[in-house]
């Protein structure tokens, strides 16, 4: 398949109220296909783009019991099966001894799960994006706010979703090469 | 919140000054790393603290080769130095994380332009910490005994010794403080990715950031990760100096079993973690220009941190004391007394004016909003929580239950070596850290703006 040689249009916002507004419109002008970049977290910012779905914390949910259930398993195994020592007679099995190790290793695999399920969520890491071909996308880490509308997206016409963008009053308006 | 409450609370000081912009915030604080070029001091100090490292890996050289009887520890101080300076690295470690982790939960955002370098700082502290405990080991190239794994020997670890539970908890404490640590460099990393002008550290600097580009579906992501992060590392940090308390409280040494430990160690930990806090931030907003970010408030607020679990601490040595007489046990009983009367009991003493005493100076207001009056109010309770913890190992180990075994401890050079390598290791980090990393978090800075603000219509 041969692809797109557009990536998606972007406009520039000075600020993040200009940003937000902007996105909501974006999306109630029926764009489904669009992102926000920003240099900081915007709560709003998610909601205005459509965006709820977020696995992180079933990730870390899952992480966190198989990190309980290994702790415990392993010193279980360990101490009453692969190899007994009888310390003056308690059970094999002494569970309140054991709950240290289990909730550190709790914690470990939840926070684990927790960064390396955030990046792959996210899908990084991704040296090379096309948005990086837009230079004035360097000041997206500094003090400028950006929107984007894929060239995938069902309602995306050059020229058309261009007149619609430029209507938002951007600071910027570019073509993203892919 | 409007401009007003966000910027300033009442008559305090503001948490970040007024008549900055997000791209001021980048630049002031990108510049040090990239532009701004190394001093001759710095130079220096980064000299000296890396002679002290190296000074440090002679002395562990050497223990490798002789064994640790080079150092003073002998029977019945069988602990001497290594324990005291692992627990004493590892609490100072300890502000890191509830700077970075419970004030977050808390809400209490005058903790972003202090949370990055006292983060690091908990990372230095955690490696200078864990190579005591395995330079004790006696054999310490075998140190990998300690975790379990399959091995030719058949053998595991006992779970029920609260050494081993040491072992889980210091490292897991490190792998995840290091996540912590790492994940909120990311955008600020492609921050410098996108500000460098050098090929080079744009390439390493971009290497980091693994294409961090802040969209929103991923700082979604990020804020959640980062949030359940902070939530996970909360209880961990109570529990690591818990769970170095029992390595103490689990024993039957007088001055050891008491269930005090558990509470009084965190305190004590948080109490010397934002002395060394205090002792790094000092310096460091005065020689790179950062009063702005690094405000009186921030200051102020960690001495009355310090004020707070400093009394708690004292609460602490109170309980000993009253358990002491308390318990009717004879040994607990001795054990005050000598403290107090043994021949340690100038240390007893000293201890006592270090953190209970002289810190009470922290209640007049003027003394906390001066930087100079700080930084030696902090290095003091350093060296207190430093005699608390030899107290702790020394004066209750040579003198327990039978007089035939009452001994004495003596450090030797070796040990004075490596205890001050370290403090140079952990220096010597901290001035490269300065140099090649943002040593305030840019984006948590930007979202203290009031311009960062989304205004309803």
């Amino acid at each position: 398949m041969k692809r797109d040689p557009i990536y998606g249009l972007m406009a520039e916002f000075d600020n993040p109220t200009a940003l937000v507004e902007a996105a909501r419109e974006t999306l109630n002008a029926g764009y489904k296909k669009i992102d926000a970049y920003s240099p900081f977290p915007i709560e709003e910012l998610p909601e205005a783009i459509g965006f709820q779905k977020n696995g992180v914390p079933l990730v870390v949910l899952v992480g966190g019991i198989l990190g309980g259930l290994t702790g415990y398993l392993m010193q279980y195994w360990i101490s009453a099966i692969a190899y007994p020592v009888n310390v003056g007679g308690r059970p094999l099995n002494s569970w309140p001894a054991f709950i240290v190790v289990t909730f550190e290793m709790t914690i470990l695999f939840a926070g684990v799960a927790a960064v390396f399920g955030m990046l792959a969520l996210n899908g990084l890491p991704m040296p090379y994006h096309p948005v990086f071909n837009v230079p004035r996308f360097a000041f997206a880490s500094k003090d400028r706010f950006f929107l984007i509308v894929f060239s995938s997206d069902a309602k995306y016409e050059r020229t058309e979703t261009r007149r619609f963008l430029e209507h938002l009053h951007p600071r910027s308006l570019s073509e993203v090469p892919s | 919140m409007d401009e007003e409450t966000r910027v300033t609370v009442g008559s305090r000081a503001p948490v970040i000054e007024p008549g900055h912009t997000f791209a001021t915030v980048t630049d002031k604080i990108s510049s040090i790393v990239l532009t701004r070029p190394a001093s001759n001091a710095w130079f220096l100090g980064f000299g000296v603290t890396f002679l002290l490292t190296m000074m440090l890996l002679y002395a562990a050289g050497y223990l490798f080769i002789r064994g640790i009887g080079i150092w003073g520890v002998t029977i019945p101080v069988a602990w001497g130095f290594a324990i005291v300076n692992f627990v004493w690295w590892i609490g100072i470690g300890h502000a890191g994380t509830l700077i970075s982790a419970i004030l977050l939960l808390l809400r209490q955002s005058w903790r972003n332009s202090i949370n990055r370098f006292a983060e690091a700082m908990t990372l230095f502290a955690v490696a200078c910490a864990g190579i005591f405990p395995v330079l004790h080991l006696g054999r310490p190239w075998l140190a990998y005994w300690l975790f379990p794994y399959p091995n030719t020997m058949q053998y595991w670890p006992q779970f029920r010794s609260p050494l081993v539970w040491d072992v889980f908890a210091v490292s897991t404490y490190f792998t995840i403080s290091l996540l912590f640590w790492f994940i909120g460099l990311i955008p600020d990393l492609a921050t410098l990715r996108d500000r460098s002008e050098n090929r080079w550290t744009r390439m390493i600097y971009g290497l980091l950031a693994m294409g961090w580009r802040g969209s929103a579906r991923h700082w979604h992501r990020y804020e959640t990760a980062y949030l359940l992060l902070a939530g996970l590392a909360t209880p961990l940090v109570l529990s690591v100096h818990t769970v170095v308390s029992f390595d103490f409280a689990i024993s039957i040494v007088p001055g050891w079993h008491t269930t005090i430990f558990p509470p009084y160690f965190v305190a004590g930990a948080i109490y010397s973690g934002f002395a060394m806090v205090l002792m790094l931030a000092i310096p460091i907003r005065k020689v790179y220009g950062l009063e702005d970010f690094i405000t009186q408030r921030h200051l102020e607020n960690s001495a009355k941190v310090m004020l707070a679990t400093g009394l708690i601490v004292a609460y602490g040595y109170i309980v000993e004391m009253f358990m002491g007489w308390y318990s009717g046990s004879r040994y607990d009983a001795f054990l005050i007394w000598n403290r107090m009367h043994g021949p340690y009991s100038v240390f007893y003493y000293c201890l006592w004016a270090c953190n209970i005493f002289f810190p009470q100076v922290l209640w007049i207001r003027k003394l906390r909003n001066s930087p100079v009056a700080l930084f030696f109010i902090s290095l003091v309770i350093l060296v207190g929580m430093w005699l608390e913890r030899f107290i702790i190992v020394v004066v209750s180990l040579h003198r327990d239950y039978l007089t035939s075994s009452f001994g004495m401890y003596y450090p030797t050079r070796w040990d004075w070596m490596t205890f001050i390598g370290t403090i140079g290791m952990f220096l010597c980090a901290m001035f490269l850290f300065v140099r090649i990393l943002p040593m305030i978090s840019i984006f948590e800075i930007r979202t203290l703006l009031p311009q960062a603000e989304v205004k309803a219509e």
